[in-house]
């Protein structure tokens, strides 16, 4: 649709502005008795008084009664993050490659790693500062591997918060993974779960 | 003075007392519930079966918050006027027959405090006078939006006195007695005899009168949150709060039985079902006012004014001028 009418804000036939129709107030008092008179037996006052009752009868109730009742999230809202682990061998999937700690715009993700036994590179510490992010979900964006992804846990209460974002809080358990209820992040390139993601082999 | 007599009385006035102090609670929870489910609410759910034990959490709190004095208040004023209002609701209930007479164990129970002849203008008189409640209230809380609360509630009430009293007048010339008793009694032929039929003009008026004088929502600028918090009870807390909104929901229900046994009949021949069908049209007046809360918007003091002023004061009167023509001739 092309706005050239909306562009022009004059009034004028070519335009799509337009004076709305309002009547002249009254000014002498027999036009204000009138408009009084008018106003009066209309019956708008039965009006609301209906509306209301037909609300009543009607016991369309919405209120959600939180705690015990629940409103569906979207699948990609973001909440406290997770780490996933791989549906074969339930090895973790981060491979500690830092890119989420280069992009988080409010630099709160911290890694350590190492070199272990078998050459792989293993994720020691893994932490997301809560006082500083932003929830914007680059870290969950930018994973190669979809380690780190967004849940949908929003209730957030506790003595300290940090308690939601250390490595094995945000880790999947493995009796989590075994029993299938890892859920996958639904993003852009996202497996279906129980598809296969192997690990990447050394040779890579 | 006859001590049977006296004893009868105090035990009709403890009742009294007591059953509308109750209601004025169970009213709140009746508002409560009633204004959530237009609004597509629940209300309250929480304490007890559907809630309803809110009230006496709602008592509990009342009576056990601290009783705040502030600083600059007058402070005898300040602490009598919400018993004012609650002692004037209680008073105008003396001479309001609640019930037909009936007889237990041979002894024959009239259920009014006092069957004064003048009982409506007591009525009246004294409901007037719950009027220095927000007055005095108002203006000993050192509080500018106590102040203006009270102003409006001075205006509003005396205001209010004049077309309660003029609308009523018709009714009253027709029945020719003040008592209550005598004005139900008229009307004991059934529902071709209320007076409502005769005199609809002062049925309305003295109905919108009634929402004045209770300071319920379409009048309630006595104490309007969203202009003057909570008017005269902005300074007030725990059961000194307590007290005026116990005032305010027993003036709901005896003002619903006075409209109730002027206007609708009252407890008709004084059958069983008559009484039970006062208690119904006093349960519709007392819904009304809820219902009107939830639906109507408030108006303005001005609006106010000029509404008991110029329209329904020349009403009233005119409706008085016709009533009398009419039973001259």
């Amino acid at each position: 649709m092309h706005s050239e009418p909306l562009n022009d804000r004059n009034v004028s036939e070519h335009s799509a502005y337009y004076y709305v129709d309002i009547e002249e107030y009254p000014t002498t008092g027999w036009d204000k008795f009138k408009q009084v008179v008018k106003r009066t037996f209309r019956g708008e006052l039965f009006v609301g008084l209906w509306v209301v009752m037909r609300e009543m009868i009607k016991f369309d109730i919405h209120t959600v009664k939180y705690p015990l009742e629940k409103l569906p999230i979207g699948p990609r809202y973001r909440a406290v993050h997770k780490l996933l682990r791989l549906w074969e061998s339930g090895y973790e999937r981060c491979i500690g490659c830092g890119l989420c700690e280069k992009i988080c715009i409010s630099d709160c993700i911290r890694m350590d790693t190492k070199i272990d036994e078998n050459s792989r590179k293993e994720v020691t510490e893994y932490s997301i500062n809560l006082g500083r992010c932003i929830f914007c979900g680059y870290c969950a964006e930018v994973c190669p591997e979809l380690a780190i992804v967004h849940g949908q846990r929003y209730e957030n209460g506790s003595e300290q918060r940090a308690h939601f974002v250390i490595k094995d809080d945000m880790l999947t358990p493995l009796d989590f993974l075994t029993s299938g209820q890892q859920a996958e992040y639904p993003g852009f390139g996202a497996i279906t779960p129980n598809e296969s993601v192997t690990k990447t082999p050394l040779a890579y | 003075m006859d001590m049977a007599f006296i004893i009868e009385t105090i035990v009709k006035i403890v009742v009294i007392l007591l059953v509308f102090s109750a209601l004025a609670g169970l009213g709140t929870y009746f508002e409560r519930k009633v204004l959530a489910f237009m609004q597509r609410r629940l209300g309250p759910m929480h304490v007890g079966p559907f809630g309803l034990l809110q009230v006496a959490a709602d008592g509990i709190k009342l009576f056990t918050k601290e009783d705040i004095i502030p600083q600059n208040v007058v402070k005898p004023i300040f602490k009598i006027a919400p018993v004012i209002t609650a002692a004037t609701a209680f008073m105008a209930a003396a001479a309001i027959p609640f019930w037909p007479q009936f007889t237990v164990f041979g002894y024959t129970v009239h259920p009014i405090v006092a069957d004064v002849n003048i009982g409506i203008l007591y009525v009246l008189g004294v409901m007037a006078i719950g009027l220095y409640g927000p007055l005095l209230g108002g203006m000993a809380s050192a509080n500018k939006f106590s102040l203006i609360s009270a102003a409006r509630s001075a205006a509003v009430f005396i205001s209010y006195e004049v077309i309660s009293g003029l609308s009523l007048l018709a009714p009253l010339m027709l029945v020719g007695s003040l008592s209550l008793i005598d004005i139900n009694n008229y009307q004991a032929g059934g529902i071709g005899n209320w007076i409502v039929w005769s005199q609809p003009v002062a049925f309305i008026l003295f109905w919108i009168a009634a929402f004045a004088e209770t300071g319920r929502t379409p009048f309630h600028l006595v104490a309007n949150d969203h202009e003057i918090i909570d008017g005269f009870g902005t300074e007030y807390s725990g059961m000194r709060w307590g007290l005026f909104f116990i005032g305010e929901y027993a003036n709901m229900f005896f003002i619903s039985f006075v409209i109730a046994i002027i206007f609708l009949g009252g407890f008709g021949d004084g059958s069983i079902a008559g009484a039970f069908q006062l208690l119904l049209k006093v349960a519709f007046f007392f819904f009304f006012f809820l219902w009107t809360r939830a639906a109507w918007p408030d108006v303005r003091p001005d609006q106010l004014m000029w509404l008991c002023w110029k329209v329904l004061m020349p009403i009233a009167v005119i409706n008085v001028v016709i009533t009398g023509l009419v039973m001259m001739f």
